[in-house]
C-alpha cells in the first residue's frame, strides 16, 4: 500500500508559539488514520496544515515539507485552491450554507467551473448516495440545508466535500457536536468511504479511534509521539506516553 | 495532481472583481480625501480671527460669523437639554420597565419611523407646531431638533442599558433598594457610555442640519444672549453656508464656513471613538 | 412614588408615539386641503407646475418622477461602490488599512449637506457643463452624482455590519471545497447577508428621497419632467424652494403641504421595507 500524504520534520509556529514540532509521518492510502491526543497537542493544527487551511491564520510561520502524491505542497506553484479540492475537509461543527440542499452539494463543482444540469443533477445525487443520505433529503432538495438535523447536516457537508471528487478527506472532529445516533451512523459512512478515499480524522475519543481507524498518530505538546497501526498501538504502545494517555491516566 | 492552476476563466473572474473592489474603494477613499482637501483649501484661508469674531456688518462690509457660531451652540444647547431627559426616559421605560411587548414593539417602530423621516419634513412640522407658538426663533428650532434627535439618544442608551450586567440591578435590588433607587445609582450610571455617545451624535447631526432649521429658526445674524437668542431667529453656521452661498453668492464665507464644519466634524468623529474606546476599556478592567 | 416614577418613565417611553402620531395628523390636516380642491388626479398625474401663474397649475408628477429617477441613479451609482467598497472593508482589508477607510467613511457621513450642496454648485456643475457642452450643468445628472456620494456612507456601513455577521464557518467550508478568497466572499458570504444589504439600499433610497438642501443647490430648481442634462425639481426641494415666498393659507402653500404629504408616504412606505429586510437579517 503506498503512502498518499507525507510529512517530514513539520514545524508550526503562531506568531512565537510553536505548535508542531517536527513532524514525521506517512499517511496510507484508502485507510482511516485518527489523530489522537489531549486539547492543544496539535492535532488539528497538524490536519489542517494538509489543505494548507492555516494559511488563513495571521502570523503562521511553517518549516519543513509535506508533500501530497508527489507534489510538495507549500511548493510557491502549488496551487491551494485545486490542492483543497484533492483534499476535502469536514468540519468540527456542520456547517451547511445558508442555501437549498442542491446548491450546498453543488456549490464545489460550480466552483470549478460545471454549468451542465445534467452533469450537476447527477454529482449531486452520486454525492448525496455516498454520504448516504440521500434517501432522507431526494424528496426536499430544493429546501434550506438549515432544516435538516445535526447529524444530516454533518453528512450534508460530507456529501458537499465528495462532490468535488477530492482523493482524500480531513474530519475534524465530525462527531463531537452529534448525538450517539448519528455518531455511528457517520462512523459507518467513514468506514464505506475508505474504499474509495483516504480519510485523515482528528478525534477526541479513543473508543471511536479504535472502532474505525487503521492506523492512529499520537500527539502531544506539538510532537508526534507515536504512529502505528490501531491495534498495535493501543494493544502494545511503545512509548510510555502513548500509554499513559489510553489507559486514561492523563486527558 | 492534474492541472497545476485553477483554470483561466475563474482567474478572469476573480481578477475581474478584485479590479472592480479597488476601484470601488479608491473611489470612496478618493472622494472622502478630495472633499477634505478641496473644502480645507478653499475655506482655510478665509478663516480668520476677525471672521470668527465679529458680526456682519453692510456699513463696515465685512463678514463675520460669531452670531451664527452663538446660535449654533445656544441651539444645540436648548435641543440637549430637553432631548437628554426624554430619550433617555425612554429607554428606561423601554428596557427598566415596560413589561408589555407589544408596547414596546409600537414604540421602537415609532422610533424608527422618526429616524427615517426626511429633515425637511421635520422642518415643516417644526414650522406649522411650534413657530405657531414661539414664532420663528432658536427655541422653535431646537424642539423640532428635539424630535429628531429623540431616536438617536433613544438608541444610544437602550443599547448601552442592555449591557449592564442583570447582576448589579439583583444587587441593589437585594439590598432592599426600590426600583426607582436601583435605576438612579446603579442602571443609568452604567450607562453614561450610550447617553454621552447619543449627545455627541447629537452634536454632530445638529451642526449639520439645515432643511429643520430653514423654516423654524430662521436665518438672521444678529447677536444675542442664550435667553434673548432663544426666542429670536437666527442661522446655525449651516444655514447661514446656505444663505451666504445659495442667495448672496458670498463663496469665500461659504467655504471658510465650511472647512470649520469640516473641522468640528472630524473633531466629533474622534470625541466619539475616543468615548467609545474609553468605556470600551473601562469596561473590559 | 414607585407607581408615579413609572407612569413619568411611561409618559416619556410614549412620546416617540406622539410625535409620530402628532407629525402625521399635521401633515394630513395640511396636506389634504389642496389635494381636495385640486383634485387627487391633476394633483398627482399633472405634469405642469405653475404655482405663481396667473392661472396657477398644480401637477407635482414632475416632482414624483425626478425624485424616483433621482433616487434610482443615486442608487445606480452608490449601492454597488458601496456594496464593494464593504466587501474590502468586512473581508479583504488588513485590520490598519480598515481603521483609516472606515474613518474615512464615517468622516462622509457627517459632513453636513449643504457642505456637498457647496462643492457640488461648485465643482460639479460647472464641470457637467463643460464636459456635456450644455448652458447650465444644475441638472439631474448633478442632483444624482451628490446624492450617490452622500448615501455612500450608510451603505458602506450597514453592509459592512451584515458582512461581518456571516458565520466564518460558512466561509470555510467554502475555502475548503477549493474556492478562492474572492469567489468565497461573492458565492458564500454576500448570499448569506443579503437580507442586511438590502436593507443597506433600502436605507440609501431613504436618505436620497428625503434630501433637501444638497439637491437643492445642484439640480437648478426649475419644475421640468425629468431629464438628465435638465435642470430638475425633486419633492422635497419643490418644498423648501417656495416655502419661504407662499403666503399662508393661499392653495399655492397648501399644496407645497400637500407635497410634503406625498413624500411622507413614500418615506413611510421605504420605512417598512427596511423593517422587512432588518428582521429578515435578524432571523438569518
Amino acid at each position: 500500500m503506498s503512502n498518499i500524504i507525507t510529512a517530514e520534520d513539520l514545524c508550526l509556529w503562531y506568531g512565537r508559539t510553536q505548535a508542531l514540532r517536527q513532524i514525521s509521518i506517512a499517511i496510507p492510502e484508502n485507510s482511516i488514520t485518527a489523530l489522537i491526543g489531549p486539547s492543544g497537542c496539535g492535532k488539528s493544527t497538524f490536519l489542517k496544515t494538509l489543505n494548507r487551511m492555516n494559511d488563513l491564520v495571521p502570523g503562521v510561520k511553517i518549516s519543513g515539507s509535506v508533500r501530497y502524491e508527489d507534489t510538495d505542497i507549500f511548493a510557491p506553484s502549488m496551487d491551494v485552491n485545486l490542492l483543497r479540492r484533492e483534499i476535502g475537509m469536514v468540519f468540527q461543527k456542520p456547517n451547511p450554507f445558508p442555501m437549498s440542499i442542491y446548491d450546498n452539494i453543488a456549490y464545489g463543482p460550480r466552483t470549478h467551473g460545471i454549468k451542465n444540469k445534467a452533469k450537476l443533477d447527477d454529482i449531486v445525487e452520486r454525492s448525496l448516495r455516498g454520504a448516504a443520505i440521500w434517501d432522507e433529503v431526494k424528496d426536499r432538495l430544493r429546501k434550506n440545508a438549515l432544516g435538516l438535523s445535526g447529524g444530516q447536516q454533518q453528512r450534508l457537508c460530507i456529501a458537499r466535500a465528495l462532490a468535488v471528487e477530492p482523493k482524500v478527506l480531513l474530519m475534524d472532529e465530525p462527531t463531537s457536536a452529534l448525538d450517539p445516533i448519528s455518531t455511528s451512523k457517520i462512523e459507518e459512512l467513514a468506514a464505506q468511504l475508505k474504499e474509495s478515499y483516504t480519510i485523515v480524522i482528528v478525534t477526541h475519543n479513543m473508543q471511536q479511534a479504535v472502532r474505525i481507524s487503521d492506523y492512529t498518530a499520537f500527539f502531544l505538546l506539538g510532537e508526534l509521539v507515536e504512529f502505528g497501526e490501531t491495534e498495535k498501538l493501543f494493544s502494545q504502545p511503545e512509548c510510555q506516553k502513548t500509554e499513559d494517555y489510553i489507559t486514561g491516566r492523563f486527558g | 495532481m492534474g492541472s497545476d492552476s485553477i483554470s483561466a476563466k475563474r482567474k478572469f473572474h476573480i481578477g475581474a472583481m478584485g479590479l472592480l473592489i479597488a476601484l470601488s474603494v479608491a473611489l470612496t477613499c478618493g472622494l472622502t480625501l478630495f472633499l477634505i482637501g478641496y473644502i480645507l483649501a478653499s475655506g482655510l484661508p478665509h478663516v480668520t480671527w476677525e471672521f470668527l469674531t465679529t458680526s456682519p456688518s453692510i456699513l463696515f462690509g465685512r463678514i463675520g460669523i460669531l452670531p451664527d457660531i452663538m446660535n449654533t451652540i445656544h441651539i444645540i444647547m436648548a435641543t440637549l437639554l430637553v432631548v437628554l431627559p426624554l430619550g433617555v426616559g425612554a429607554a428606561v421605560y423601554l428596557t427598566e420597565y415596560a413589561s408589555n411587548q407589544r408596547l414596546v414593539a409600537v414604540i421602537e417602530y415609532a422610533a424608527e419611523t422618526l429616524s427615517g423621516i426626511p429633515s425637511i419634513i421635520y422642518g415643516l412640522v417644526g414650522m406649522l407646531v411650534f413657530t405657531g407658538i414661539f414664532g420663528t426663533s432658536l427655541l422653535a428650532g431646537a424642539l423640532t431638533l428635539v424630535i429628531m434627535n429623540l431616536p438617536t439618544i433613544m438608541r444610544t442608551t437602550q443599547e448601552s442599558l442592555k449591557t449592564v450586567p442583570q447582576s448589579y440591578r439583583e444587587g441593589a435590588f437585594g439590598l432592599g433598594a426600590g426600583k426607582w433607587r436601583t435605576i438612579r445609582t446603579v442602571v443609568l450610571p452604567g450607562c453614561m457610555d450610550g447617553i454621552l455617545t447619543g449627545c455627541i451624535l447629537t452634536v454632530g447631526r445638529i451642526l449639520g442640519e439645515s432643511a429643520a432649521l430653514l423654516f423654524t429658526a430662521g436665518a438672521a445674524h444678529k447677536l444675542f444672549g442664550l435667553f434673548d437668542g432663544l426666542v429670536n431667529q437666527g442661522a446655525t453656521l449651516t444655514v447661514a453656508l446656505y444663505f451666504y452661498a445659495k442667495e448672496s453668492g458670498e463663496f469665500d464665507v461659504a467655504f471658510a464656513i465650511a472647512a470649520i464644519l469640516m473641522l468640528l466634524t472630524v473633531a466629533i468623529n474622534f470625541t466619539a471613538a475616543l468615548v467609545g474606546w474609553w468605556f470600551k476599556k473601562r469596561r473590559s478592567l | 412614588m414607585e407607581t408615579a416614577v413609572q407612569g413619568v418613565f411611561l409618559i416619556l417611553g410614549l412620546i416617540t408615539v406622539g410625535c409620530v402620531l402628532l407629525i402625521t395628523v399635521y401633515l394630513i390636516l395640511s396636506g389634504v386641503p389642496a389635494i381636495w380642491q385640486i383634485g387627487l388626479f391633476d394633483f398627482l398625474l399633472g405634469s405642469t407646475w405653475a404655482s405663481t401663474a396667473a392661472e396657477p397649475s398644480y401637477g407635482i408628477l414632475p416632482f414624483i418622477l425626478t425624485s424616483v429617477y433621482g433616487t434610482a441613479g443615486a442608487i445606480l451609482f452608490g449601492v454597488p461602490v458601496g456594496f464593494l467598497t464593504a466587501v474590502y472593508l468586512a473581508k479583504l482589508a488588513p485590520p490598519k488599512i480598515k481603521v483609516v477607510v472606515e474613518a474615512a467613511v464615517s468622516l462622509l457621513a457627517g459632513i453636513p449637506s449643504v457642505v456637498y450642496g457647496l462643492v457640488g454648485m461648485l465643482v460639479l456643475v460647472p464641470g457637467i457643463r463643460r464636459l456635456f457642452r450644455i448652458p447650465d450643468g444644475a441638472s439631474l445628472l448633478a442632483a444624482i452624482i451628490v446624492l450617490a456620494i452622500m448615501i455612500l456612507p450608510s451603505i458602506v456601513k450597514v453592509s459592512v455590519t451584515a458582512l461581518e455577521a456571516v458565520p466564518k464557518e460558512y466561509e470555510d467550508a467554502s475555502l475548503a471545497l477549493g474556492a478562492t478568497p474572492v469567489e468565497t466572499y461573492f458565492r458564500v458570504s454576500v448570499p448569506a447577508a443579503k437580507s442586511g444589504i438590502a436593507a443597506a439600499a433600502v436605507l440609501g433610497v431613504g436618505r436620497a428621497i428625503g434630501e433637501a438642501m444638497a439637491v437643492m443647490m445642484v439640480s437648478g430648481n426649475v419644475a421640468n419632467m425629468p431629464s438628465l442634462f435638465q435642470s430638475v425639481r425633486f419633492l422635497t426641494t419643490a418644498v423648501a424652494s417656495e416655502m419661504s415666498y407662499s403666503s399662508p393659507g393661499s392653495l399655492q402653500r397648501q399644496a407645497l403641504f400637500s407635497i410634503a404629504l406625498v413624500l411622507y408616504l413614500f418615506i413611510l412606505l421605504i420605512n417598512a421595507a427596511l423593517n422587512f429586510f432588518l428582521k429578515r437579517n435578524k432571523e438569518g
